[in-house]
């Protein structure tokens, strides 16, 4: 069986969810990738070297150049035909154009699969990751989204695949890129950074995440946040750690002024080792953490940058 | 303009779900049910697109249960005009849902259809992009600000990086993320007003869709829990704590 990947980059470099999803993808035998983009041969020529690829499909189109959905999706469409499987990860670009695969191939979507059992079944989350749901699937292409945090990543160097120019499909021409907002930062990015600092409504504002930063910068940490902290408007839409944010698991999570609601501890308990720092000893995140502080994150922030 | 909103009926937000002990599914029985938080900021953008002029009528769909009139019921009490109730016991799969939706979209005509961007029991995170598809519309998920312009709407969505501005040809598909809104609390004349307004019922052979699943729950589990670890007195034992394990140096 051969699946094909669909390879999460920004025209310049591949992103890492591209290594979970191959590592995924293995367990149908042969692995393709399809680099879709505008000047992207850096990319194919990337992810010709992940181990476990054994070829490139590369589509340098201009209607690439920003991954919309309507064209991304009647690309995957027009090559899925030779595959047993499209996989793509979920992330907000996997999540918006892979259903759309599948409801034209008429199959159902396996979505944020945690496992692979066997070709037709796999382990998945619902209810916001309070139930793990085992599915097996009885249609004979699979359309699978894959949670990063939950396969270990492909080696990025030692593989030697081909890559092979392919056509762009029909354009739709009803969706166009308007603009971006994206955060500019030299910290890691929150899905794969090793050690992440995050804070919530405990912060008080968006000014006193300068503490957090301070923390971060020190730890070589990225920052993230709580929906509370977001939806107060403290940070970015993008720091949102969570089931309807970005799941993470870090080596090292430590969550500040973070009171740890369900939806909160979704998106960050698979981390190895959580540190909470909260000056209410009952607060639900010191029943997750392996090294709970109560204290004031005021004095306790400023304290730990000092001991760092 | 009309916009059609498909809402779901799912287990209230605030319930903590509770595992089968024959690892069967979920605990259903006796639980509280409502409106899936995502298709509720759904309702308030209609509304809030017809306050604003922008459209005419607004019908609410859920398929579902019988129980799913009352989703319906209180979308209309929000604002909504009138209701369609696609009755179907057991599985509602995404696929099938955006099958469904696409013959009511066909005979309605609506210029938007706005959803939740996932229902918050099977996190599938699919109906919208499928209905797109299957009309060949464009679409704006997980939106967090829209703005129709005559024959387009500019969609901001949240991403991954931050935030993203597409341009949609009409008619498009529109999926809510959370920050798209803050959804209104129907008032006791609304939801006594809300009793009148009509709801269709229909099934899905109605549509001549299948609703058998594609997919088979074999079993569900408890996920792997957490335990809950030591508690330090201090940043200094802190930081000797995470040097020892080796996350720090």
């Amino acid at each position: 069986m051969t699946a094909l990947i669909i390879v999460e980059h920004d025209n310049a470099a591949l992103k890492d969810a591209t290594l979970a999803v191959v590592t995924a993808a293995k367990a149908f035998g042969e692995v393709h990738a399809l680099v879709a983009g505008s000047g992207c041969a850096a990319v194919a020529d990337a992810a010709a070297k992940i181990g476990g690829v054994s070829k490139v499909l590369l589509a340098d189109d201009a209607a690439y150049a920003h991954p919309l959905a309507e064209e991304l999706a009647n690309l995957a469409i027009s090559l899925a035909g030779s595959y047993d499987a499209i996989i793509a990860p979920a992330t907000t670009t996997g999540k918006n154009f892979a259903p759309r695969v599948a409801a034209a191939l008429d199959v159902a979507q396996i979505s944020d699969i945690l496992e692979v059992i066997d070709t037709d079944t796999f382990k998945r989350p619902i209810y916001a990751g309070n139930a793990i749901a085992t599915v097996k699937s009885s249609d004979a292409k699979k359309v699978i989204t894959v949670r990063g945090t939950a396969f270990a990543k492909a080696a990025a160097t030692g593989g030697s695949a081909s890559v092979e120019k392919v056509a762009a499909a029909a354009k739709t021409g009803k969706s166009s890129f308007v603009g971006a907002e994206l955060s500019k930062s030299d910290r890691p990015e929150l899905t794969s950074a090793k050690i992440i600092v995050s804070g919530g409504r405990g912060m008080g504002s968006g000014d006193n995440f300068k503490l957090i930063d301070a923390v971060a910068d020190k730890l070589g940490a990225a920052v993230g946040a709580s929906r509370a902290a977001v939806d107060a408007g403290f940070v970015p839409n993008d720091y949102q750690v969570g089931q309807t944010g970005k799941i993470v698991a870090p080596e090292l999570y430590v969550a500040v002024g973070i009171s740890g609601a369900i939806q909160h501890l979704a998106g960050m308990k698979d981390s190895k080792i959580i540190v909470a720092i909260n000056k209410d000893e009952e607060a639900p995140i010191f029943q997750v953490a392996d090294f709970g502080l109560v204290a004031d994150l005021f004095e306790a922030l400023p304290a730990l940058e000092k001991a760092l | 303009m009309k916009i059609l909103v498909p809402v779901k009926r799912v287990v209230d937000y605030n319930v903590k779900v509770r595992v089968k002990s024959d690892q069967s599914g979920v605990e259903l029985a006796n639980v509280k049910m409502s409106m899936n938080p995502f298709d509720e900021i759904a309702v308030e953008e209609a509304i809030r697109l017809k306050e604003a002029g922008k459209a005419e009528e607004i019908i609410v769909v859920s398929v579902g249960p019988k129980g799913a009139t009352e989703t319906i019921r209180t979308a209309l009490a929000m604002g909504g005009d009138r209701g369609i109730l696609v009755e179907h016991d057991g599985e509602t799969e995404p696929l099938a849902v955006a099958k469904i939706l696409k013959s009511i979209v066909e005979a309605e005509g609506p210029g938007l259809v706005i959803l939740g961007k996932q229902a918050i029991d099977d996190d599938c995170n699919q109906t919208g992009q499928m209905l797109a598809q299957l009309l060949g519309w464009p679409q704006g998920t997980f939106a967090s600000k829209v703005v129709v312009n005559g024959n387009d709407v500019d969609v901001t969505r949240e991403v991954d990086g931050g935030l993203e501005t597409v341009k949609l040809t009409l008619p498009a598909i529109v999926t809510t993320d959370l920050r798209l809104n803050e959804p209104r609390y129907a008032s006791l004349p609304n939801i006594m007003k809300a009793k009148k307004k009509p709801i269709d019922e229909k099934t899905p052979a109605d549509f001549g869709v299948d609703m058998t699943p594609r997919l088979t729950t074999l079993k569900v589990e408890e996920p792997a829990k957490r335990s809950a670890g030591i508690k330090v007195a201090s940043v200094e034992e802190l930081v000797a704590k995470l040097k020892e394990k080796g996350v720090i140096a």
